[in-house]
């Protein structure tokens, strides 16, 4: 069967086993055991042409809901923001994208020096000294700042709010059992982590404090108090953060943590179900030759020119195998790319202007919808684009409906906090529309009744 | 094209921007607290538009990709990538959806979880798979974890090691000590292969687990492979295989039917998503029937009136190891690889991947020492030993490589291997550039002999010279700095 992917033509195969010396294919195979070789053929659905693949994908697609043609207030650690159009058109270039790690740096300039971008931009954002080229997603970004902490203090436990997303506290509970951490987690309190109950908890034990950012339900946590509380006994601050909001929110760098993570989608990522996405991972200088991942540095050639390379590398799985930092190895370099045009697209001032358009949407939206009978505002503290209300009926139920009115409603709280069932955390980015916002409050207005 | 390129933020001309934002639509109706408010904004660029463009177009221009050339960099399984597949992984309905949207809103991308499942495990012969991990070493540590979690279950949670050849790749170790295991490394035979005497020494109580790359990382097939599973099973251990080579035993062998308990894929390796300039990937893990209860959470599940869901009722799972459902993007394209190809086809990608490399091996093997003779799979190492004589090192051969347009092969590994050249040149190249490719090593091979300075040298056409990575670790410049 001939395949568009596959050049070989039978005088190309017929000349090339003549060369190595056999008389077919399957010569090449012969030492493979017998009692191991696949008889007969995969059960694989036969395969597509070009347009019928395309015909196929459509279907599955056209299966989906998408934010092309729904309101979407569905927010918790994925953002619907706008995507300029320049990003798609950089990171099509297959000069980029069909590339792998820049291990050649004399052919690789390009990524190198766009990944350099990269993390002097995710420093300046997090106000911290130094940033790696990108994680697999914030979450395991999350789980590596803990493997980290446990690694420089020598200590086990790790403390981490409950206002951290439920899947990244999910992922560090899972790689826990690697290394043998202590995971405990601290209560909340009017939608920000309890600081007398962290007070208590934290003690020279204590490896890192985690703590998140505008936090999962959106608010602000005190970041102040936690600093002091997490160095009392010479544990680090562990801060996972929107980059979004750091256009407008002081960054945790100058709070003084000691780890800045997070997931770079909201600049310009989209959500593709959840992923590829792009985590983030910054630290101090302090900490610089620990950092998990690839890292890119400035040299010269030989000629005196500026040029980038992967440097650190002693850090690194395949130098130093079972002793080191991390096993990453690949890391998110597309859509660390993504994220770099974004934020040069945006710019210094468009940064700002973004987080603060984010920030009054959310704020009206939450005004507006507490007029509404059976909408309830449960927490006072400041929050950035996203908030939390209760509702007389059912999450569920409402966000079905929701879906008449070509709205996707928030995210149901009560299926990873028990307590907060009938509890909705709604995201409002710079993408809802004033009547967007209004025809959520109508829609609420009449299911709600 | 000059050496020097200016980075982004010396291009930055205050005033100047790139965004179009709309005026806010809605009343102010507070005002963030002074105490949370960023004082001072960050230092981001400031571009037009056509600054950007023509900042990121020069930069692509400094890279090389597969179709700028051949690209054959061994156990990386640089293959074409289909340009379809980038298309329909951007269909709104793919790319512009939400994790936790309601179930009945995202039935197709369930559907295509759920299916690209069952291919995986029928490809490896393995009974269950998740698709949550992000990468090949991800994988690795989600298949510990499991082997981990599948000891513990029966009261045998004491066996805490893994053995690795000294063969394989620097993730298996590293994963291992990051799931909690010590690493026993074994040393290979003559023939390249697992020395099955000393693995037998190894073998014990403590045992948790065997990883092997089969092919192994020189391109050999493990031919012991169904005793090395009988002795490790017989141990009471597991065996993990390392997918990193599978573009060699596509519908030829499945690892499942070789005795191999857990199973990673790289799908960005063997079924052409793009890498990215390093990532995304993505490495779904397949496991027998013994450990599908630990599989990671969530699951793709099909109801029986035809309806897909996400099974979270995993009472033995291991947990999460990745947020919401794996690189969904990165799925796609894959999937859309598989129903491209269909059986047939992929069974056609291993044999061409295993007739390309014997092809170069058999062509180069006069002009560089060959230490493993015989057979290879989809890659082959060769060692540049003879050509060291002359003062010519493979790190001079891979920049004089440069040269001619082609990314060199993957140097100095596997580290059993002195000045090792590891070469896979996939099943999407032609004759010609295969022969393109031999025709330079054959040239430089001379080089080294008649005018070794010229390979010392190299590169002599790339725009900046060999850099200083000694300069770059000592004083560390990982950012810049405003003057």
């Amino acid at each position: 069967m001939k395949q568009r992917y596959l050049p070989m033509t039978e005088k190309d195969r017929t000349e090339m086993l003549a060369t190595i010396g056999v008389d077919t294919v399957e010569d090449l195979f012969h030492e493979i055991p017998a009692s191991v070789r696949f008889q007969g053929e995969m059960k694989i659905p036969a395969p597509m042409a070009e347009s019928t693949l395309v015909r196929h994908m459509r279907q599955l697609a056209s299966k989906n809901i998408s934010t092309n043609t729904h309101a979407s207030f569905l927010g918790a650690g994925v953002y619907d923001h706008h995507i300029p159009s320049v990003v798609g058109h950089v990171i099509s270039r297959s000069e980029f994208y069909t590339a792998y790690t820049p291990y050649q740096p004399e052919i690789s300039q390009g990524e190198l020096q766009a990944i350099f971008e990269f993390q002097t931009m995710i420093a300046e954002l997090t106000g911290m000294d130094v940033a790696n080229s990108s994680m697999y997603d914030g979450p395991t970004a999350l789980a590596e700042a803990a493997n980290l902490a446990s690694g420089v203090t020598k200590r086990k436990q790790i403390l981490i709010s409950r206002t951290v997303h439920p899947e990244a506290r999910e992922i560090l509970q899972t790689s826990s059992h690697g290394l043998g951490l202590e995971i405990i987690e601290i209560p909340y309190k009017d939608g920000i982590t309890d600081i007398s109950a962290l007070e208590e908890l934290v003690s020279s034990q204590t490896a890192a404090v985690i703590v998140q950012s505008p936090n999962f339900f959106g608010h602000l946590e005190d970041l102040t108090a936690m600093e002091k509380l997490a160095h009392r006994d010479k544990s680090l601050l562990v801060v996972s953060s929107n980059p979004n909001s750091l256009g407008m929110l002081k960054p945790p760098g100058q709070y003084g943590a000691d780890i800045v993570v997070g997931d770079a989608q909201p600049l310009g990522i989209s959500a593709s179900f959840g992923g590829p996405h792009c985590g983030f991972f910054a630290t101090t200088k302090a900490l610089m030759r620990r950092i998990p991942g690839r890292i890119v540095g400035e040299t010269v050639d030989e000629d005196g020119n500026r040029g980038f390379v992967l440097t650190l590398q002693a850090r690194e799985q395949h130098i130093r195998r079972d002793k080191a930092t991390s096993n990453i190895c690949s890391n998110q370099a597309l859509n660390a790319l993504a994220a770099s045009v974004y934020m040069s697209a945006m710019g210094k001032e468009g940064m700002q202007e973004v987080a603060r358009q984010n920030f009054h949407k959310a704020h009206y939206a939450r005004q507006e919808l507490s007029k509404i009978d059976g909408v309830e505002v449960v927490f006072s503290t400041p929050f950035y684009n996203e908030f939390v209300v209760q509702l007389s009926k059912p999450i569920k139920e409402i966000n079905h409906k929701l879906l008449s009115y070509g709205i996707i409603g928030g995210y149901d709280l009560g299926t990873s906090y028990p307590e907060l069932a009938d509890h909705m955390l709604l995201a409002v980015t710079e993408e809802r529309t004033k009547e967007d916002i209004a025809a959520l409050c109508q829609a609420l207005e009449e299911l709600l009744v | 094209m000059k050496a020097h390129k200016a980075l982004i933020f010396e291009l930055s001309r205050t005033g100047r921007i790139a965004h179009s934002l709309p005026v806010l639509d809605v009343p102010e109706v507070e005002a963030l607290p002074k105490e949370y408010t960023r004082e001072e904004a960050a230092d981001l660029p400031e571009v037009s538009e056509l600054d950007l463009m023509r900042h990121y177009t020069e930069l692509s221009r400094r890279n090389h990709g597969v179709d700028n050339g051949f690209y054959p960099l061994g156990s990386c399984t640089m293959k074409y990538n289909p340009k379809v597949h980038e298309d329909v992984a951007k269909l709104s309905g793919l790319a512009k959806i939400h994790p936790y949207q309601a179930e009945e809103t995202v039935q197709g991308a369930l559907q295509l979880l759920f299916e690209l499942q069952q291919d995986l495990a029928e490809i490896t012969g393995m009974d269950g798979v998740t698709l949550q991990s992000a990468a090949g070493a991800q994988g690795e540590w989600t298949g510990l974890m499991m082997i981990k979690a599948y000891h513990q279950s029966r009261g045998e949670g004491l066996r805490n090691k893994v053995i690795v050849p000294d063969s394989a790749h620097g993730t298996n170790p590293a994963s291992a000590t990051v799931a909690g295991f010590e690493t026993i490394t074994i040393p290979s035979n003559e023939k390249g292969l697992v020395d099955v005497a000393a693995l037998q020494e190894v073998l014990g109580e403590d045992t948790a687990a065997l990883m092997l790359t089969n092919p192994n990382t020189l391109g050999l097939f493990e031919e012991e492979i169904v005793e090395i599973a009988r002795l490790v099973h017989e141990a009471g251990g597991l065996l993990y295989y390392d997918g990193a080579n599978a573009n060699a035993i596509l519908g030829i062998a499945r690892p499942g039917d070789m005795g191999f308990d857990v199973v990673h894929l790289n799908l960005h390796k063997t079924f052409t998503t793009p890498h990215g300039g390093g990532g995304p990937g993505a490495g779904p893990v397949g496991v027998k029937k013994e450990l599908v209860p630990f599989l990671p959470k969530p699951l793709a599940a099909r109801r029986e009136d035809g309806t897909y869901y996400l099974e979270t009722n995993l009472p033995d799972s291991i947990g999460r190891v990745k947020g919401f459902y794996g690189n969904f993007g990165i799925l796609v394209r894959a999937f859309a690889y598989i129903r491209t190809m269909g059986a047939v086809g992929l069974r056609q990608v291993s044999e061409n991947a295993v007739l390309n490399a014997n092809y170069m091996k058999a062509r180069l093997k006069d002009y560089y020492d060959l230490p493993f003779a015989g057979v290879c799979k989809h890659e082959f190492v060769l060692s540049g030993n003879r050509q060291k004589k002359s003062g010519v090192r493979t790190l001079d051969i891979a920049k004089r490589l440069l040269d001619f347009g082609v990314h060199p092969p993957t140097i100095y590994f596997p580290l059993i291997v002195e000045e090792c050249l590891m070469i896979e040149p996939t099943e999407t190249e032609s004759k010609e550039t295969l022969d393109h490719f031999i025709d330079t090593m054959i040239q430089i091979a001379k080089e080294a002999e008649e005018t070794p300075e010229i390979v010392q040298e190299a590169p002599h056409h790339t725009l900046v010279k060999r850099l200083d990575e000694v300069l770059a670790a000592r004083k560390p410049k990982l950012r810049w700095i405003r003057n």
